[in-house]
């Protein structure tokens, strides 16, 4: 008995914010998450080198799914978000996409068990690229003055209205969506990670406890790890659309002619 | 166990630096080998496919047009040819019935003249037997008469005229 509470005093209970930054494995450069980055960039890799390493008109199997990932991305979100101006930008929305869904997939990989997008960092890294790119694409087709002027002012407003208006164009234009294509993607790999972790140690917790109504009612925790997992997987996925799908909707309102 | 070992919680809102350079680097790594190396290809080989599936589409439909239009062609040649052999049939026809026309109508001039040379032979033979007969009949007469009367009137035959005038007299005679 005494044994077993001694586990249960080692189980980080309530899961904190510490959970989310296990020690160094060598420094501050040889991290869990920095390796698990490179595993990820490492299995990606791979997988396309070998998928494109002899591509037939017909294709083989794992040329199909590489295939299929970038026939998502090119048709059901370039496409459907920019038009055939967003077949050029398909391939980093299919190298982006696929990141994400990788990295956020690790939330469940038995060993990983957590995603690299769970630490800021990594979203803030992608969404500076896709910020970039936008402020940079919209100035390059319509000069700096017009890209600004377009995205600031809506026409046929009202002049004092622009008094209001411009502010809230300008941060939601260069301000929030940046910040909450990053954030949205790290908060929920945050939260995700979060719920398994207080499913996961709350079993043990309760099946720790004293009480054998404690113990039995631990089983339904175990329950809901599981079921939060197969939620994860869907957040993995949805999020990773969603991130790319706003990069692209975001590209294509720079690329577009009027407000 | 698993707080950081400096005791002090970090912020989840503020990034690591480390870890925005090892992003930032393996990222890039990511992006520059697959946008290098195989997503072109993946384009390149979409399009193909694309073009391979439309150029079939567009190829069977070109050969339907193709067929459908030789078959068009066929068709008008097949009544051009048709009204062709009818017109020639029609010109047989016109033909044979003007050739027969024409035999007709020689074979008709043929029997025709054959007729009129009968006739004219037959009134020629005729005149020449009614003089032979002219002759004959008076000398079979003049003979007869000799004969009868007994003796020869071979003198008088000289008196030819007589007898003609006779007969003359008789055929007037007839003919009135």
């Amino acid at each position: 008995m005494s044994g077993q509470l001694v586990v249960a005093q080692e189980l980080p209970w309530p899961p904190s914010v510490g959970d989310f930054y296990p020690p160094n494995v060598a420094g501050p450069w040889v991290t869990k998450f920095g390796i698990m980055v490179w595993l990820a960039v490492a299995l990606l890799i791979i997988f396309f080198l070998v998928a494109y390493r002899k591509p037939t008109l017909v294709p083989g199997k794992t040329q199909f799914y590489a295939e299929s990932l970038y026939g998502l991305v090119r048709d059901n979100i370039a496409k459907e978000q920019m038009g055939a101006a967003g077949i050029r930008f398909a391939p980093y929305f299919t190298v982006l996409f696929s990141f994400i869904v990788l990295t956020n997939l690790f939330a469940i990989v038995p060993g990983l068990q957590i995603s690299p997008n769970s630490h800021i960092a990594f979203p803030i890294v992608l969404a500076a690229i896709s910020y970039v790119m936008y402020l940079y694409i919209g100035a390059r087709k319509h000069g700096l003055g017009r890209y600004l002027k377009q995205s600031l002012i809506i026409p046929g407003v009202p002049w004092p209205m622009h008094i209001l208006l411009i502010p809230i164009e300008f941060l939601q234009t260069f301000v929030v969506r940046p910040v909450t294509l990053a954030l949205r993607l790290f908060a929920n790999l945050f939260a995700g990670h979060l719920l398994l972790l207080v499913f996961t140690i709350g079993g043990f917790v309760m099946l720790n406890s004293n009480s054998l109504f404690v113990q039995v009612t631990s089983v339904f925790s175990f329950l809901m790890a599981i079921v939060m997992t197969f939620f994860e997987v869907l957040v993995a996925v949805l999020q990773a659309y969603v991130f790319v799908t706003l990069s692209a909707n975001y590209i294509g309102s720079s690329l577009a002619d009027e407000h | 166990m698993f707080i950081a070992a400096e005791g002090v919680e970090h912020n989840p809102i503020l990034p690591l630096w480390q870890e925005l350079v090892v992003g930032t680097i393996s990222f890039a790594l990511l992006c520059f080998v697959l946008l290098k190396f195989v997503l072109p290809r993946m384009e390149a080989m979409y399009q193909a496919r694309v073009d391979a599936i439309e150029g079939g589409l567009k190829r069977a439909e070109a050969a339907q047009a193709e067929a459908n239009q030789l078959l068009e062609q066929y068709r008008t040649q097949l009544a051009e040819v048709r009204n062709e052999a009818a017109r020639i049939r029609d010109d047989a026809r016109a033909d044979a019935e003007g050739i027969r026309q024409d035999i007709l109508a020689k074979a008709r001039e043929e029997s025709d003249r054959i007729i009129a040379a009968g006739k004219e032979q037959l009134a020629a033979e005729r005149a020449t037997i009614a003089r032979e007969l002219r002759t004959e009949v008076g000398t079979i007469a003049v003979e007869l008469a000799s004969k009868i009367v007994g003796e020869s009137l071979a003198d008088e035959a000289r008196r030819k005229g007589t007898v003609d005038r006779f007969l003359s007299s008789l055929e007037s005679a007839g003919a009135r």
